[in-house]
């Protein structure tokens, strides 16, 4: 249990998915212009992430891994799919972002239509990709790690959008340099909240 | 169509250079359009895997952006995304596995960021925004100039980090060999880590759109 909360903490904070390695950076910088939208797509990632996270595990585990399939015959103990990974991972994630939209899309139509084209957008966001990938890269022992690995970047994710479209909300009334307005400074803040998102690092359970 | 729009434009004619040129500055995906910013920063540390992430994007983009050409009239467009990301993905495990047979070490520098240019926006955004409506060749062209536009910004932003942050170029020691160090420069250790790689982008954005006026958000 507590190997699953240290993972879960270090994939917020430490490893956050946008400090640390830039991920989902498009759909960051283009929804985060009022907390309620950026509130809601987070929602989405979370939800996506801790569902495609797993599953992409047992796919990885039972099927693509050298030696995965030894599960069938003894015969295919040394088939490697692996080069197969990005094209069953990406396939998993467009499919389960459909099933959000469809869900979203029946039981919250105003949150569907503020989310608008970003929605569908989800499939390409790289943190979704890059947690899967990541999920495969660090080895991950059971499916429980896999989930609350998957579950916690989404939580970084939320976290970092969130605090960037307050910030955000506020600045409009600040004076900012005209040519750093907009783009250029929402970059700047985001170093900025990096460099303090930092300080976690070493933090252990 | 009228019979001016059938002769054969030239290669090289004045509309196609400027989709080679446009993104280099005005039209610059990262700066401008606001796409691939992913897996363009985590990459900059040095200029090798900056270097080499850039000529896998540039490969990428402009051979999908053919490949999406040559289909744009075959593909319904219902199910237009998945075509386009099966393109994508079959594209980028063939770098993948290229890198891998010639280039072991700088792949595994590169860990997952290879992986990620599928999601990368600038590649969907281009199919959408220009193959689907444009013959192969200006596809290519565009998906070489856009390339090009990320791969310039990705080295100056590797530029500076490696100078700045371990002060070398390339893994060349230019202020070793320069003395500086004996006069008491010490290497910036803040450059390395993550954030200053925003920060880069930030400034980069400032300069750009200073000299621009025109691109000034308001």
């Amino acid at each position: 249990m507590q190997d699953l909360i240290n993972i879960f903490v270090k994939s917020v904070f430490i490893d956050n998915m946008i400090f640390a390695y830039f991920l989902g950076m498009c759909s960051y910088l283009a929804v985060s212009k009022t907390v309620k939208t950026s509130v809601g797509l987070g929602v989405a990632v979370i939800f996506v992430l801790g569902i495609t996270v797993p599953v992409d595990y047992l796919l990885n585990k039972y099927l693509l891994a050298p030696g995965a399939l030894h599960w069938i015959s003894s015969d295919l103990a040394t088939v490697d799919l692996s080069f197969l990974s990005f094209i069953l991972f990406i396939a998993v994630i467009a499919s389960m972002v459909q099933l959000v939209e469809m869900v979203i899309e029946k039981f919250s139509p105003a949150l569907y239509n503020s989310l608008g084209i970003f929605l569908p957008l989800i499939a390409v966001n790289c943190a979704i990709l890059g947690g899967s990938l990541f999920m495969q890269e660090r080895e991950y022992q059971s499916i429980a790690e896999a989930t609350s690995f998957g579950l916690g970047s989404g939580v970084g994710w939320f976290l970092a959008i969130v605090a960037i479209a307050a910030i955000r909300e506020k600045i409009r009334y600040s004076n900012v340099p005209p040519a750093l307005k907009g783009l250029g400074i929402t970059f700047i803040i985001t170093g900025l909240m990096g460099i303090a998102f930092m300080s976690f690092m070493g933090i252990k359970i | 169509m009228s019979q001016e729009v059938k002769t054969k434009e030239p290669l090289f004619s004045p509309k196609n250079r400027k989709l080679l040129t446009a993104p280099l500055g005005k039209n610059n995906p990262i700066t401008v359009q606001v796409l691939g910013i992913c897996s363009a920063l985590a990459v900059t540390v040095k200029l090798e895997p900056a270097f080499v992430m850039a000529i896998s994007v540039i490969a990428v983009l402009s051979l999908g952006n053919v490949v999406i050409s040559l289909l744009r009239n075959q593909i319904p467009p219902r199910i237009r995304i998945i075509v386009q990301l099966v393109v994508i993905a079959s594209l980028v495990i063939l770098v993948d596995q290229i890198l891998k047979a010639f280039a072991y070490d700088v792949s595994k520098q590169l860990s997952v960021f290879v992986g990620l240019i599928i999601t990368n926006c600038i590649i969907m955004g281009r199919f959408e925004a220009f193959a689907m409506a444009n013959k192969p060749w200006p596809s290519f062209l565009d998906g070489l100039g856009n390339g090009s536009g990320y791969g310039l910004i990705l080295i100056i932003v590797a530029f500076f980090r490696e100078l700045l942050g371990s002060g070398t170029i390339w893994g060349y020691p230019v202020l070793e060999k320069l003395g500086i160090y004996s006069v008491g420069y010490e290497n910036n250790g803040l450059m390395i880590l993550p954030p200053m790689a925003l920060i880069t982008v930030g400034i980069i954005i400032w300069v750009q759109r200073f000299k621009n006026r025109e691109l000034i958000e308001d």
